[in-house]
């Protein structure tokens, strides 16, 4: 996700096509998803649902970016989308491994789906009933051919056994196993296709916090023998923290800001992220909390507020906030936000090769 | 009571004879709550210590299944003294919920039933001992004198009626002052703009698709400070939440609690919320309460191996570990108790005594209390 000097001098130059670039396994570039509203009495279109508006970033190959927001953000649609899950995309560009994965055929893209998988939000829904857990691992094995028919049984053990479970657990149904077992089973699942990069859905929300504990180690481990890419998706701010390499911040359906945990953690600027950070509870009684209370509730994203979206609940809003987008910055190395309020800051891509000008254009131009 | 110690599989004769001796156990204790008219004096008890809300005293919540009894709750003592609030955490299925829907008087009957124990609820004047108070009774009590907030806002609004209805529906049930519909309506006007509403006139009319979740759970807490209860009864109340909503709730949550001087009984898995609300602590395991004490004493010095199992399992902002620890094993089955420390399975800090029998609780400080072999020399010393 650091967007190194070198790739923003190529977008320069040809301001729209996003340029290979083989250190990430996944660059999007301005990622629109709208969902039309239907009304009326032949169900016309009458307005759109902006649920994804403008997202960019690059993710580096091993790494884990974590993806955090309210809820109703599109965080969850962000995911999905790169993915090509959620039909056809309104705008923008997903380069996968520097394949654009919307210009794939339905074949090409079915064995592209063995790179690229996802684990669901919710193991007690995302099982079906009425398959063993062998064949529901084992599944999407077959069908893609990965592996000869009488090596098949051992692999589906062996993928089980690396994610915790036992062989003889092969033969039951979801329903016999708890939801930390369940969860063990949608990631073996995922990975028995050996994916290059995963959609993490909030795997760990509707988990108790020992069995959370459980499965994040699990995810660790299994990234580090795999060599995986994730894409984190949570709401739970001190896991992506432990998760993350990289952490992006969303609110309605934008980037607000984005750059290593680090960076993010140690010193957020967008007003946003400080007051999402600052509500986060710590377990110590005698913390003190200097907390910034969000007032109202997320705009509805079919109406988004005019200019920064953030600005009718944000304290240092400013004029200029109500009428003009504010446009992304690079503030510190690899530590990009999206605020009026550095404005005045210089920004370190604008003086390597001037994106940021370009980018404004292509907005207004839309 | 039948207790079975098959391994999961039963057969259909065993099943049904153990069906039968619940029926024979449920029915009787059925026929208790249904009578009419019982005596006030029955149910009549004496606070130990006035200063308490609810005193929860040995309560034993079982709930008798085809497959044999589950021991849900199994000799929970805390208290929740006046104007406090009280932090009960713990896994899913170790009995939290119940707990607070024995006191309510919730459990689903007839399979639910609270088979022991007392649980007194301070009246002011006098005291009543809920598990004996009859269900025509009990109707007068809830709403007026504790509410619950229930853990999902998504489900637990009615999708047919407004909002302005539901809320309604609460305050014309519990008032006895006969007030008129538009007394009513104005009062559920107040309430929600209490819980910070802005558009409560608006909202009295919306139906709860209408609402974020944010906003279904404001509404879930007027409902349930409607009649200015003396106890309320959080479950969950922030779980389905983001943190930002989170942090709205917990604040509202904290002055509408002054406000009323009403005591809180938050059930929640998350230690941050805990150490932030509450004043006191309980751990439970298993149908147990393994340690209690004030949220200085726990969070400072957890003492139980699963206090501090729970601890360590949760990544904090700001300290980085490499591996998160995970308490190794699972919950034993609710349905086959081991007759030794529930958590020994689990434990990695065994000392010799564990495969006695369960242990008692020992006191580290006046307020805090842990059940646990390791601290048994401890009390010897002093």
């Amino acid at each position: 996700m650091n967007m190194t000097a070198g790739t923003e001098e190529a977008k320069a130059s040809k301001t729209n096509v996003l340029e290979y670039d083989p250190q990430y396994i996944l660059q999007v570039q301005n990622l629109k998803k709208y969902f039309p509203i239907k009304g009326g009495l032949i169900s016309r279109t009458v307005g759109h649902v902006k649920a994804v508006d403008g997202v960019t970033f690059n993710l580096k190959r091993g790494t884990t970016m974590g993806l955090v927001g309210e809820s109703g953000c599109g965080k969850t649609t962000t995911g999905r989308v790169i993915l090509r899950l959620s039909g056809e995309k309104t705008g923008g560009q997903v380069l996968f491994n520097g394949q654009e994965v919307y210009d794939l055929s339905h074949e090409e893209l079915r064995h592209l789906r063995t790179k690229m998988q996802i684990i669901f939000q919710d193991p007690f829904s995302s099982l079906s009933p009425r398959l063993p857990v062998g064949e529901i691992i084992g599944e999407a094995v077959r069908e893609h051919g990965l592996v000869p028919k009488a090596e098949f049984n051992d692999y589906i053990d062996q993928v089980m056994d690396n994610c915790g479970l036992q062989p003889f657990h092969k033969d039951r149904y979801p329903h016999e196993f708890s939801g930390g077992q369940r969860q063990r089973i949608c990631i073996a699942r995922a990975l028995a296709l050996n994916p290059e990069f995963v959609v993490c859905d909030e795997p760990v929300s509707a988990l108790d916090v020992s069995i959370q504990a459980q499965i994040i180690n699990l995810l660790k481990d299994l990234q580090e023998q795999h060599k995986l890419t994730y894409l984190f998706i949570s709401h739970d701010l001190s896991v992506v923290e432990h998760i993350s390499d990289t952490v992006g911040v969303m609110y309605l359906g934008n980037l607000v800001e984005y750059g290593s945990t680090e960076d993010i953690f140690r010193n957020p600027l967008h007003p946003y992220t400080k007051a999402l950070f600052s509500a986060i509870p710590i377990p110590d009684p005698k913390a003190k909390m200097n907390r910034i209370v969000l007032e109202g509730s997320i705009p509805s994203p079919a109406n988004p507020p005019a200019g920064c979206k953030f600005h009718t609940r944000c304290a240092g809003c400013m004029e200029i906030c109500k009428h003009e987008a504010p446009v992304q910055k690079e503030i510190e190395p690899g530590h990009f936000v999206v605020c009026h309020l550095y404005d005045d800051a210089k920004d370190l891509s604008a003086a390597s090769a001037k994106p940021a000008a370009a980018k404004t254009a292509e907005d207004k131009a839309e | 009571m039948a207790k079975k110690h098959s391994e999961g599989y039963l057969s259909g004769k065993e099943s049904r004879r153990i069906s039968k001796e619940n029926r024979k156990i449920t029915s009787q204790l059925e026929k208790q709550h249904k009578r009419k008219n019982v005596p006030e004096s029955e149910y009549l008890t004496q606070m130990h210590n006035p200063n308490n809300a609810v005193e929860f005293d040995n309560l034993h919540s079982y709930f008798f299944t085809d497959a044999g009894t589950v021991k849900a709750v199994d000799g929970v003592t805390f208290d929740v003294p006046i104007g406090k609030t009280v932090g009960v955490v713990g896994e899913s299925g170790c009995g939290k919920s119940v707990t607070s829907l024995s006191l309510m008087q919730l459990l689903q009957r007839p399979q639910g039933q609270i088979v022991e124990g007392e649980i007194r609820l301070n009246l002011g004047d006098k005291a009543y001992d809920i598990t004996k108070v009859p269900t025509e009774r009990m109707q007068t009590l809830r709403g007026n004198y504790m509410s619950m907030i229930f853990q999902e806002p998504m489900t637990s609004l009615n999708p047919v009626f407004r909002i302005g209805a539901q809320v309604d529906e609460v305050i014309a049930l519990h008032d006895k002052d006969g007030l008129s519909k538009e007394d009513i309506k104005a009062r559920t006007i107040k309430l929600l703009e209490m819980v910070g509403i802005a558009n409560s006139e608006g909202v009295y009319r919306m139906y709860p698709h209408e609402l974020s979740g944010g906003m279904r759970q404001r509404v879930m807490i007027a409902m349930a400070l409607a009649c200015s209860p003396k106890i309320i009864i959080a479950d969950e109340p922030t779980t389905a939440l983001d943190v930002t909503i989170q942090a709205q709730i917990l604040d509202l949550l904290r002055n509408l609690k002054d406000q009323i001087n009403s005591s809180i009984m938050l059930i929640t898995h998350d230690l941050g919320v805990i150490a932030e609300m509450a004043d006191y602590v309980v751990v439970m395991y298993a149908g147990r309460v393994v340690e209690k004490g004030t949220a200085e004493e726990i969070f400072a010095n957890p003492s139980h191996p699963y206090t501090i199992g729970l601890m360590a399992s949760k990544p904090v902002v700001g300290k980085k570990v490499d591996k998160l620890y995970s308490i190794p094993g699972k919950v034993p089955n609710p349905i086959n108790m081991p007759n030794y420390c529930y958590f020994k399975d689990r434990c990695e800090m065994c000392v010799e005594g564990c495969s006695g029998a369960y242990p008692r609780e020992i006191s580290l400080s006046p307020t805090h209390k842990v059940s646990c072999y390791r601290y048994y020399d401890r009390k010897a010393g002093e």
